[in-house]
């Protein structure tokens, strides 16, 4: 449904600060995977997704999606199946424009927007709905703008409309990282609900390596541009995270270092 | 005496509240700092002079200069959308263009509008006095473009327009082009500015090439005196207050002439008008007066 052939990137190819970010990545998805992605920083996590949903042009490679080759095709265009949360709360809502305006944005994804009004009280009562979902009660703040919620909530928030409109594919990229555990806990549980209902294709990056291992039914490993360790779901059932830390300088005849990943396997 | 003064400054304040709209569409809800109104408004007045010279109804005057406004303001969006030209820049680049366009329209620097027919005269011919036609023409064009204008903020395209200026990565993410919002956005407020330029050219019984000079900072003036006044931020009332703003900055003008200044001295006027709340000192005797006049408003 998904599949990455051969992608590289390299960052200011030629200048004295050049930066591979990825080399000759293979990748294929199925519907309704829910793949996690972990590794440390630079290791071209974001790239990924950023490749994947059309903001950065792979140098070499082709991307494919149910068929047909995107590799062209502008971010704005892929919007249509292609839904996102960055890690940054306050980046996946407008805060000046009010909850429901903000779901109206996300329900129009990838379709074209005319001079219909864009609320209305079906809308507004389907997005009541949907917002009960969340138990935050944001059902009846609908009118409130978003930028009053806190980041918890925003993130929430953007999660439901990242699967708003059905995409097909949802990118997470270390979207609870700014959250507080509690919340994280929340937003994660709330993300496999959503996934489940709509059968969507995941790719989430993170750098929890024990969450990677819970979440989803593929893991991969990156580092320095490369896919080094792919785990299935039978596999990740048996697998610790001492052992991916063990397997990672197996393959890679170093240890893992990112003070991020470590601080937590403690 | 002073009643004069007031309807002088509400007949003003609405000529000029839809160039000021057009700032507020700019600046406010498209967060994009675009100068080509001091090109666009003098455009309206003058391709409105010319055709209402040349015999044609002014109505269809007017409405040729908001074609030839949102053209502007397209051109404005490609230099910067498509060429990459900075935002600023790209505006003034258009406003200095249109100063040689404008003096081409008029082939020269000022048209006079002495017994020509204008929308003015048209409701006076229904028996209304020279006040009550401009209160009911100027106030009748600046309620239907308001309530057009807040209509359109509220459609899907209005909406994506206003998320555009509030967070074009997450529009981008949704599936719009944020650089087609941006044209959009200039072209509305540029066809806003002209036809601005129309009512005062109308009014005023000329038009003249300098006649946007400083015209931007105008209508930021209106847009600041309107937001201290009107504080909630829904569209709405945002716009009533942009409109109020615009004739309370005529009052405050009035009233500065009435003080004794100049009329050359009222760009300066206006110049401090629009500092005092854009300033955004750390500390010193400006933030201690912007305490007092703008409560709740301090920098951040």
């Amino acid at each position: 449904m998904l599949s990455l052939n051969n992608v590289s990137k390299v960052y200011y190819p030629g200048e004295p600060n050049q930066q591979t970010a990825l080399v000759g990545v293979n990748l294929s998805l199925e519907k309704g995977d829910f793949l996690t992605i972990i590794g440390s920083n630079g290791a071209g996590k974001s790239t990924l997704l950023n490749i994947i949903a059309g903001d950065i042009e792979p140098d070499t490679g082709s991307i494919g999606f149910s068929g047909a080759e995107i590799t062209k095709l502008p971010a704005h265009r892929r919007a249509a199946f292609v839904g996102r949360v960055f890690q940054d709360p306050m980046a996946g809502t407008a805060a000046e424009m009010s909850i429901a305006e903000n779901l109206a944005l996300a329900r129009a994804r990838g379709q074209k927007r005319g001079l219909n009004r864009a609320l209305n009280k079906n809308s507004r009562q389907e997005f009541s709905r949907i917002l009960k979902t969340l138990g935050l009660g944001l059902e009846k703040r609908l009118d409130e703008s978003v930028g009053q919620l806190s980041g918890g909530q925003r993130q929430a928030l953007t999660l439901l409309m990242a699967v708003l409109g059905s995409p097909k594919i949802l990118l997470l990229d270390e979207y609870i990282a700014a959250l507080d555990p509690q919340t994280a806990q929340e937003i994660i549980k709330l993300t496999r609900e959503i996934v489940k209902d709509l059968d969507l294709t995941v790719l989430m990056v993170t750098h929890d390596l024990n969450q990677a291992l819970k979440t989803g039914t593929r893991t991969i490993m990156m580092d320095r541009g490369e896919i080094i360790l792919d785990i299935d779901s039978a596999q990740r059932k048996k697998l610790t995270v001492p052992d991916l830390l063990e397997r990672f300088a197996r393959v890679r005849g170093r240890e893992l270092s990112d003070d991020r990943i470590l601080l937590q396997t403690r | 005496m002073l009643v004069n003064m007031l309807t002088g400054s509400l007949e003003q304040g609405l000529a000029y509240a839809l160039m000021a709209l057009g700032v507020f569409l700019t600046f406010r809800i498209l967060s994009f700092p675009d100068l080509t109104v001091d090109g666009s408004f003098p455009l309206g007045a003058a391709i409105s002079a010319r055709l209402i010279l040349g015999g044609t109804h002014p109505l269809l005057a007017m409405l040729t200069a908001v074609f030839l406004g949102m053209l502007a303001g397209l051109f404005t969006g490609i230099l910067h959308t498509r060429l990459k030209i900075a935002g600023l820049l790209a505006g003034i680049i258009t406003m200095t263009a249109l100063y040689s366009i404008n003096l081409r329209i008029m082939g020269r620097s000022n048209l006079a509008l002495l017994r020509q027919p204008s929308i003015l005269t048209i409701a006076q011919d229904w028996g209304l006095s020279r006040t009550g036609a401009t209160l009911l023409c100027f106030g009748l064009v600046v309620l239907l473009i308001k309530v057009l204008l807040d209509y359109f903020l509220h459609t899907e395209l209005g909406l994506a327009l206003r998320a555009t200026g509030n967070n074009p990565r997450m529009i981008k993410s949704l599936g719009v082009a944020p650089r087609k919002m941006i044209i959009l956005g200039l072209a509305l407020a540029n066809g806003l500015a002209a036809l601005s330029g129309a009512l005062v050219a109308q009014y005023q019984g000329f038009a003249d090439i300098g006649m946007g000079i400083g015209m931007i900072i105008v209508g930021l003036a209106s847009v600041i005196i309107g937001e201290s006044i009107v504080r909630n931020k829904k569209i709405v009332f945002a716009t009533s207050g942009v409109i109020l703003g615009s004739i309370l900055y005529r009052t405050l003008i009035s009233t500065a002439l009435r003080l004794g200044f100049s009329p050359t001295d009222l760009k300066l006027v206006t110049a401090f008008l629009v500092i005092i709340p854009l300033a955004r000192p750390k500390k010193g005797w400006l933030q201690g007066l912007k305490k007092i006049t703008f409560p709740g408003k301090e920098a951040d």
